[in-house]
């Protein structure tokens, strides 16, 4: 635990006396819960059509694969023809692109932003190092499989998978999602606990709380 | 002065067709500046997909009250500007509530906004937003400077404060606009146009490239659809009052769709063909080359 997350007590310039408890006090707590879907099917049917032709990217890259990105903005691939657009922040962003292999202190930050996205939420893992861990199956600091650590909904594989892979595996993505069966935010809620254990078991330095949005 | 109901509908219908045609503007000018880079771009549609998505989202948290009320104060900011100036020249059903003053108020509202997105924004408590607000707020600022001088002018000029009575007397072909009329103050006001647009050169502070991205950071779900719906309808209605003031006005919707597009290609065009200033050099810009043809306005007039 760092200093400057423990609980302490600080003097105001007025002479008054405030206890500080960083962990309680700058984040939430809560733990995630299950969100359920629209009443009426055609609403649902409505949103998640909506859902999958607006996929906003977080503009977050874990590994090498990030580079792969850069492409699709650009005129020769042109994602946004599709209804993909990159957000820089995760509370407006609604697909997480794992880009490639994931080591344990990026994992930290990655869990940090995959919570504070708002339900419903994608993952999509790029490249075998999300898979099996690829060429860094036996590194003693990336995770190998992701799926243990986030819902994840698509993989697409190769190293590197190309643009157009990126392109086909969205497509699929956006097929997953219209279909109704891309609730990994829920899943992520429903299995809170393994999840977190699974995280727990690699972060050594576990200095935040649970859940944090 | 005698209030009839029957402007509610009216206004309620100018609303909707401002809304969509924003919707659609909003995407189009996405476009155009995406073919400028060799792109083809979002499709027209894809605003409505953007917000209902965003309405759709399951769950979303607050702040404060304030947080809440930050977007709803933007978005009155560009409904309220839009209502309180007549949108079709001479006609009963979309002159919606304008009045004899209603320049001062127009000019009231084009701030409105901004300032109670900074009280929003503020609350969120991210630092990415403090210093995106404290940004926007010194640029608006100093682009609104030469937009009150060339409102004045215009106001001196035609010995009026009201909006339909500028627009009428332009009426009698394009040589009695105040484009032509009075050049200085639409030069000046098309330079404060431009910097509260928030495109190139003066985007710094919406940018997703500089501070992600600004006041918006914490801004998602329902939220960011109300600030989506008023990106739609406050330019457009920013671009009604100087269409009123220096265009002669429209007196036809397609009159109005036209103006409103050549208006807002404008700063589209010297988006794309210029880079982005930062915030100390953009209100150098205005301060050292928009006000002082502000200022030759008002002295000729």
């Amino acid at each position: 635990m760092r200093d400057e997350l423990k609980k302490r007590v600080v003097k105001t310039p007025d002479g008054q006396e405030l206890e500080i408890e960083p962990l309680r006090d700058y984040y939430c707590e809560a733990p995630p819960t299950v969100m359920p879907a629209a009443y009426s099917k055609i609403v649902e049917g409505l949103f998640n059509w909506a859902r999958a032709e607006s996929l906003w990217i977080l503009g977050f890259g874990t590994g090498c694969g990030a580079i792969e990105m850069r492409p699709l903005m650009t005129p020769r691939f042109d994602a946004y023809r599709y209804g993909i657009q990159w957000r820089p922040t995760p509370r407006q962003a609604n697909l997480f692109v794992i880009s490639g292999y994931l080591s344990v202190k990026t994992l930290k930050r990655v869990i940090r932003s995959y919570e504070q996205m708002q339900n419903p939420k994608y993952v999509v893992g790029l490249g075998s190092c999300t898979i099996n861990g690829g060429m860094y199956f036996d590194s003693y600091n990336t995770i190998t499989r992701l799926d243990e650590y986030l819902p994840v909904d698509v993989y697409i594989a190769g190293c590197m998978p190309r643009p157009e892979a990126l392109l086909s595996g969205f497509e699929e993505l956006k097929r997953i999602i219209k279909s109704g069966k891309a609730e990994g935010a829920n899943r992520y809620a429903e299995n809170f606990d393994w999840y977190k254990a699974n995280q727990k078991r690699v972060i050594q330095d576990w200095d935040m709380p649970d859940y944090n949005w | 002065m005698e209030f009839e109901w029957i402007k509610i509908p009216y206004s309620m219908l100018t609303l909707f067709i401002v809304a969509n045609y924003g919707f659609l503007l909003t995407a189009v000018m996405a476009k155009i500046a995406a073919r400028v880079g060799r792109r083809h771009g979002i499709p027209v549609w894809q605003n409505y997909l953007d917000l209902i998505k965003n309405y759709g989202l399951r769950s979303s948290i607050t702040h404060g009250v304030m947080y809440y009320l930050g977007p709803v104060f933007r978005l009155s900011g560009g409904v309220g500007l839009l209502l309180f100036v007549p949108t079709i020249y001479g006609t009963e059903m979309f002159s919606n509530m304008s009045f004899a003053g209603d320049l001062i108020l127009a000019l009231y509202f084009v701030f409105f906004g901004a300032l109670g997105m900074a009280l929003g924004a503020a609350e969120s408590g991210h630092p990415h937003s403090a210093i995106g607000v404290s940004r926007g707020l010194s640029q608006v600022t100093a682009a609104e400077l030469p937009f009150a001088l060339a409102v004045f002018a215009v106001a001196l000029q035609y010995q009026t404060l009201s909006i339909t009575e500028i627009v009428a007397a332009q009426q009698g072909g394009v040589l009695h606009w105040t484009l032509f009329s009075n050049p200085f103050a639409v030069a000046a006001a098309m330079l404060s146009f431009l910097g509260s647009m928030m495109r190139p050169p003066f985007d710094v502070v919406l940018a997703p490239q500089e501070i992600p991205i600004g006041p918006p950071t914490e801004y998602h779900s329902s939220y960011l659809a109300l600030l989506q719906t008023n990106r739609a309808i406050f330019p457009i209605a920013k671009i009604v009052v100087y269409m009123n003031l220096f265009f002669g006005g429209a007196a036809s919707w397609p009159v109005f769709f036209l103006k409103v597009f050549l208006i807002y290609l404008f700063s589209v065009f010297v988006g794309v063909a210029f880079p982005r200033f930062r915030v100390e050099q953009s209100i150098r810009w205005f301060l050292v080359s928009a006000v002082p043809l502000g200022v030759i306005a008002i002295v000729l007039v």
